[in-house]
């Protein structure tokens, strides 16, 4: 339950210094693009700040999205914040189960009625769908999520199985899922997606609900711009590379361990939004690329469909090679069938051609 | 809509109908001039067709001193835009790519700042013919609708691709597809205007310099 104490009293219970808050603060505010004369007023907003009830619901996911935002090497300060917000509900980390877990939810809701946040993992089968796909204390998905988010504040689609239908969502999509803002109309939905999502991007819309009581600017995704602004490919340290066009064209080849562009091998950095060439990943360790692995564009809808992942991204998803050879064979079939046709009624032209002699034509006149 | 629905939509299903419509209208027409064939000549060949034909093919890409001299601005922007339309066209790598995986068939591309730059040139080579047909008077009365419409359809893919790669237009998807659109546009228009000209103006080269050929005469 949403606890009295504030977050700055608990942050000092885990043995948090100041120095390490405001240096959280610091960052949090370089990283939703403030300016840093707001740290300070971050600071004080989220000293102050009671400890807000979170309802998590998962839906058609692997677990993935909370094993990244829970599991790191060492306690950071994320982790704290996830230990101060007042998690009243959650599959994975939750000790009740049963109908004690699905009472401390109702328990949640009604105590924080019009306060609460609800983040969300995993799409879900549509109201069209058999609800029988995805179920939880026998309620359906749908109707769980529609009856949690009656008296959210706010909603945050964490994941891209939440914010696009992921996965799930897949062609030839045998559960009918769909994504949380398929379904949630009347509520501020805040997309953070990713497969799975970069932890701070949670902690930062989190930190920013908490100091300003606000939601963060979206895009046309509906993911907070501070996070999802940039492309993979603009900020890349490898974007050297591809301006000078050198690309590794094979896993083990000279230009992949010269850390050469990845583009051929299927990067889709180009197109895909997200903060992972910044924040990195496990501690500001590695990401992907710097792996040596091309992007896969996971934060992007579609992702799983928009075509192979180690193709690259100017190539076609259809087969045009087959509709090349048929419609070429049909076009030369019917080219030869019109050149003959022609070929015969010039002949027969000729053959019945009648001859006019001067006398004749002078007669016409 | 989304910017990526788009994307995949193009990239998708509109690239296949663009390639079917593009192979199907280039081989009828293709098909139908050789299958008319030639009328048959009687006179003893004084020499060989095929060699001279084939010659005639790369001998036509040099102007004659009369042609130059007449119009110079012509041959030269002229040929400097096509040479870079297929300079950008063929040795750029995301294009090969796509070839590659369409036909089975690559080869080495040009490093990105080159092709870059090739596109520069070519796009103010375009401006500068369209300008030119503008202001020449006698031009101006020769160019029909057909002339500015493929005049467009060459041009867009050449700017959108311009604009894609420079990321001018956000976010990329939408610019990436608003290029490959641009394109599938040229594929589709390319069989039933003077675009063909990309294949027939071989097919005529071909035939004058066989029909000088088979006379004895230089073409």
């Amino acid at each position: 339950m949403a606890s009295s104490k504030t977050l700055g009293e608990s942050l000092r219970q885990h043995g948090v210094s100041r120095r390490g808050f405001l240096k959280f603060c610091a960052a949090t505010a370089s990283m939703m693009a403030l300016p840093p004369s707001m740290a300070p007023a971050i600071a004080q907003a989220l000293e102050q700040a009671r400890r807000p009830s979170v309802i998590w619901l998962s839906f058609q996911e692997c677990t993935g999205c909370t094993e990244s935002l829970t599991r790191s090497s060492s306690p950071t300060l994320e982790n704290l914040i996830f230990d101060v917000i007042s998690l009243d509900y959650h599959h994975t980390l939750q000790a009740a189960a049963g109908d004690a877990a699905e009472h401390a939810r109702e328990q949640a809701m009604e105590l924080n009625a019009g306060e609460y946040l609800v983040v969300v993992d995993g799409s879900l089968p549509g109201p069209n769908a058999n609800p029988g796909y995805s179920t939880i204390a026998g309620i359906s998905n749908y109707e769980m999520l529609m009856d949690t988010i009656e008296g959210a504040a706010a909603v945050v689609a964490v994941g891209t199985c939440a914010t696009f239908g992921g996965l799930p969502k897949a062609d030839p999509n045998p559960t009918g899922a769909v994504s949380v803002q398929d379904l949630v109309k009347d509520k501020p939905v805040i997309n953070v997606s990713g497969c799975p999502p970069v932890p701070m991007v949670l902690t930062g819309v989190l930190a920013q609900f908490l100091t300003f009581g606000t939601l963060p600017e979206l895009d046309e995704y509906g993911r907070p711009r501070a996070f999802f602004g940039q492309s993979i490919h603009d900020r890349c340290y490898r974007r050297p590379f591809y301006d000078k066009g050198k690309f590794a064209e094979a896993f083990d080849d000279e230009g992949a361990k010269a850390g050469w562009c990845l583009y051929r091998l299927g990067c889709k950095g180009p197109m895909t939004y997200n903060a992972c060439a910044t924040m990195k990943w496990n501690g500001g360790t590695s990401w992907p690329i710097e792996a040596g692995y091309p992007c896969l564009g996971c934060s992007e809808p579609e992702f799983w469909d928009a075509g192979g992942f180690y193709k690259p991204l100017s190539v076609p998803t259809g087969s045009p090679g087959d509709v090349l050879v048929t419609a070429g064979a049909v076009g030369a079939a019917v080219g030869v069938g019109a050149g003959l046709m022609s070929r015969q009624q010039n002949k027969h032209a000729v053959k019945h051609h009648d001859k006019v002699t001067a006398d004749q034509l002078e007669e016409t006149l | 809509m989304t910017s990526m629905d788009f994307l995949l939509f193009i990239k998708g299903p509109m690239f296949s109908i663009a390639v079917a419509i593009f192979a199907l209208g280039i081989l009828v027409r293709l098909f139908e001039i050789l299958a008319l064939g030639r009328a048959h000549n009687y006179a003893a060949a004084r020499g060989n067709e095929i060699i001279p034909g084939l010659k005639t093919i790369y001998r036509r890409f040099n102007p004659d001193p009369g042609t130059f001299k007449r119009s110079t601005f012509d041959v030269l922007v002229g040929t400097l835009w096509h040479v870079g339309f297929v300079v950008v066209l063929l040795l750029f790598i995301p294009h090969i790519e796509l070839i590659q995986s369409t036909i089975g068939i690559g080869w080495p591309g040009l490093p990105n700042p080159v092709v870059d730059a090739v596109t520069a040139i070519t796009l103010l080579g375009l401006v500068a013919v369209l300008i030119h047909r503008f202001r020449q008077p006698v031009k101006r009365f020769l160019s029909t609708r057909e002339d500015y419409l493929i005049w467009l359809v060459t041009f867009l893919p050449v700017l959108t691709g311009y604009l894609a790669y420079h990321r001018l237009i956000n976010p990329y998807p939408l610019a990436l597809g608003l290029h490959i659109l641009s394109a599938e546009v040229f594929l589709i228009v390319l069989p039933f205007t003077k675009l063909s000209h990309i294949f027939t103006a071989f097919v005529a080269r071909y035939y004058n310099g066989a029909i000088f050929g088979r006379k004895g005469i230089q073409s």
